[in-house]
């Protein structure tokens, strides 16, 4: 596969992961901001933006001012319509390589989205868009898996989703436990919608809310979709099918990398994250996806020119 | 003159009742209520649906090309980067007899063409016996030098070719234009094709149209036998300009359709004079490229410098015999519209036949006597410039503003060379759908010529629309639009 290629099958696909982790930040949020509570909706409103808009500082944000940001900012890189414009943009830079299905599902739902035109005090019609986002995601996914090869490309695709997830996750986790004296029962259930965890958390924990058990959820199960552990499983599966089918390219960096990851999830128990340090813990993982997308993309993507000759 | 309104149907009348003739040759009507008989099933079925049912049709089909993202670029429309291909929902139908001799007539004009590019780029004896002027030759905007002497594979300069055709007031089809070098549209002709099949199956069946679909298996064959010598299994790759290019779309589904890889300049690389593209797993060999760049920007150590669409060295590799372009450089000088004037003389030179597809009457500026003639009747001309497509750089003279008419007589004069005249043509007219009736547009024909191991030219083609009423003008990029074009079984 063209590295080219390869790189927007992997955008395309971390963009729309991230349109879809906002959409269900926005819609959890703005269902808990209709609450009274110990939080100010104010205060409600900057976790979102601060989970979401990755370096916005400002503490005093207008809800109805936020909620646009999120939506259909146009400057800022990380509103829901700009993902979804990243997400085609970068679909349509490969249109051969991913299924008709796929682009045209795409292609459907950035018109719908970007097609009209949002006010400021439509709050309304904002979540309309973040409804039709989160429900073309799920259909986006099934799409994905189902009409097209499992090979490379759909690899890089997974890789590009769940390394997304991985960060997303964390960062919201981050978020919410940074100030979680002052939360309540509402608020956890809004971490658990955000993470579409609600029903699956009451299934295994029973609907009883305790901070660490939803930590352990989030972060350490290993069998739900939007966890932690199981974003690097995937991602973990993804770079290992990739690289058997390159084998004698150097990929020992980012084994490394991933094995190192995978273990911090893996053999560890919740109690001694949370007693210990779970903003530094959370850091660590999101610097280390970091550094594994900087491994991936100079064994895959950017070589240089001599590496290709040696081998 | 208006459609009978004895008709045994009110609706006919009603879907009819804007068609007005105009002189041309009008391919559904023989006469007013007179429908020619291979286009009486869809006569038949236009009369029982209403307009509203066509309407609605016709939104189908607007949203499944809009859906499927099957847009062009507009250039110089400042928002509009972005817009779904103007689509006819009537079908041009033509006979199997008309469609046998188009076939007849463009396999002998392309062996022919193809025969006087590898002549002009090695001995020119053509030249030498005084058939056609070497000034015109050697003038020619797209004429290469760096080709000379080149040996291009199995002696193809041209894999695909896209002809224009339009037919005369007496129902001939004539040849317009020959477009030799990157001929866009085929993916217009294939997906509406599909659209079609949707929105009219039972009329397809009563029809007994000809399939177009396998036109991506023949192309990639042709590709695959230009591959260099000893390269049995070869890697044939399309190389596109880009998503920003007008005809990305059709870039995207070629490779699609193909099975082939879609790359940009800059996932080429030259080594040793070896190109390869750059993948997951390294570098991979490429043997063939469908190129959809010009010439001038393949490689900018031997063409445009400053391009950044093709790869550095790209040329040298050709040269080398180590990777194939399809089509081959410098084909330009055969489709240039001075040569045009040449092509009966050029069929005749290397096969000893009449061309069976005729020329349009064409007039040379460079030729002192035809440009006094046309300069003074500029009125009555097509003007165009030898080295343009898509329709620009041209005069219409009877549309025209005496502002426009002077501002030509200058140009031609400036450069001579540079201008060809033909008389106006009344294109001929086909049914659109237009503003909920029927009313008759000018249309042209694109059909699209393979040379692999023969030449092959699948059954159909773009038929071109001049949806502006009375226009003349078919090009997409000119307010032009589409018609999925049904060739009839015998």
């Amino acid at each position: 596969m063209l590295s080219r290629v390869a790189d927007s099958l992997y955008w395309m696909s971390r963009y729309f992961e991230r349109a879809d982790n906002a959409s269900r930040v926005v819609e959890a949020t703005y269902g808990l901001i209709l609450n009274p509570a110990k939080f100010s909706s104010d205060e409600r409103w900057f976790r979102a933006v601060s989970s979401l808009a990755r370096g916005t500082t400002s503490t005093n944000l207008d809800p109805q001012r936020a909620l646009f940001l999120l939506v259909a900012d146009s400057e800022g890189v990380f509103s829901i319509m700009r993902c979804i414009a990243g997400a085609r943009e970068n679909a349509r830079q490969v249109r051969e390589e991913i299924s008709s299905e796929m682009w045209e599902h795409l292609n459907k739902l950035f018109h719908e989205v970007t097609g009209t035109d949002l006010h400021a005090d439509d709050d309304a019609e904002a979540m309309r868009i973040v409804n039709i986002v989160r429900e073309g995601a799920y259909r986006f996914y099934g799409i994905t898996d189902t009409t097209i090869n499992h090979g490379e490309g759909w690899h890089f695709i997974q890789l590009g989703k769940y390394i997304e997830r991985a960060c997303n996750l964390s960062i919201l986790l981050d978020a919410y436990f940074s100030v979680d004296k002052n939360a309540d029962d509402l608020d956890w259930v809004g971490l658990l919608s955000s993470c579409a965890a609600f029903e699956a958390y009451c299934k295994v924990c029973t609907a009883e809310l305790k901070p660490e058990r939803i930590a352990d959820f989030i972060l350490l199960q290993p069998e739900f979709p939007y966890s932690v552990r199981y974003s690097l499983d995937r991602m973990h599966h993804a770079l290992t099918s990739i690289s058997n089918r390159s084998l004698s390219r150097r990929t020992g960096k980012i084994e490394r990398l991933i094995g190192r990851l995978r273990s911090a999830v893996t053999y560890v128990q919740i109690g001694e994250v949370i007693r210990g340090d779970l903003h530094m813990y959370l850091a660590a993982i999101i610097e280390q996806c970091r550094d594994l997308h900087a491994a991936v993309n100079e064994v895959y993507i950017e070589y240089p020119i001599e590496v290709a000759f040696e081998s | 003159m208006i459609i009978d309104t004895d008709a045994p149907d009110q609706g006919a009348s009603e879907a009819f009742r804007r068609y007005e003739f105009n002189g041309s040759y009008d391919e559904m009507f023989r006469s007013t209520d007179l429908p020619r008989k291979q286009y009486r099933p869809l006569y038949t079925q236009l009369l029982n649906l209403g307009a509203d049912e066509l309407r609605r049709s016709k939104q189908e089909a607007d949203q499944s090309f809009f859906n499927q993202g099957i847009t062009f670029t507009v250039y110089g429309s400042e928002k509009g980067t972005e817009r779904i291909f103007p689509h006819d929902l009537l079908p041009r139908i033509i006979t199997a007899a008309e469609w046998e001799t188009i076939e007849r007539g463009l396999t002998q004009r392309i062996t022919a063409l193809n025969l006087f590019l590898k002549d002009v780029y090695h001995e020119a004896r053509i030249i030498e016996e005084g058939v056609v002027p070497g000034k015109i030759v050697y003038t020619c905007k797209h004429y290469r030098r760096e080709m000379r002497g080149i040996k291009v594979p199995r002696d193809v300069y041209v894999t695909v070719v896209g002809t224009d055709l339009i037919r005369t007031p007496e129902g001939n089809f004539v040849v317009l234009e020959d477009n030799l070098r990157v001929p866009s549209g085929v993916s217009y002709m294939l997906t509406s094709r599909r659209v079609m099949k949707h929105i009219f199956p039972t009329l397809f069946r009563k029809c007994r149209v000809r399939p177009i679909e396998q036109y991506s298996q023949v192309l990639l064959s042709a590709l695959k036998s230009l591959a260099p010598e000893g390269r049995t299994e070869p890697t044939v790759v399309l190389l596109t300009p880009g998503s920003y290019n007008s005809a990305y779309f059709e870039h995207t589904y070629l490779a699609r359709q193909m099975g082939i890889e879609l790359v940009e300049g800059r996932d080429l690389l030259v080594h040793d004079n070896v190109v390869y593209m750059r993948t997951t797993f390294g570098l991979q060999r490429v043997d063939v490229i469908y190129r959809r760049i010009d010439d001038d920007y393949l490689d900018p150590l031997v063409f445009e410098g400053h391009s950044a669409l093709g790869a550095v060295g790209l040329f040298n590799a050709y040269r080398a015999g180590n990777v194939a372009f399809a089509n081959a450089m410098g084909t330009g000088v055969a489709d240039d519209k001075a040569i045009y004037a040449y092509v009966p003389k050029i069929i005749k030179y290397y096969l000893n036949e009449d061309p069976i597809l005729e020329n349009v009457e064409t007039l040379l500026m460079s030729d002192a006597a035809q440009r006094d003639h046309v300069c003074q009747k500029l009125d009555q001309y097509v003007v165009k410039a030898v080295g343009e497509s898509g329709g620009y750089g041209m005069l219409i003279g009877p549309h025209s503003t005496s502002e426009q008419r002077s501002e030509f007589r200058d140009r031609i004069m400036a450069e001579p060379r540079n201008y060809i005249a033909q008389p106006t043509i009344n294109l001929s007219t086909a049914p659109c759908f237009v503003d909920g009736t029927i009313e008759p547009r000018h249309v042209d024909l694109r059909p699209y010529v393979v040379y692999g191991e023969n030449i092959t030219i699948v059954p159909g083609g773009l038929t071109r629309v001049a949806l502006r009423k009375g226009s003349l003008v078919v090009n997409s990029s000119q307010g032009g639009g589409s018609k999925d074009t049904w060739v009839l079984q015998n």
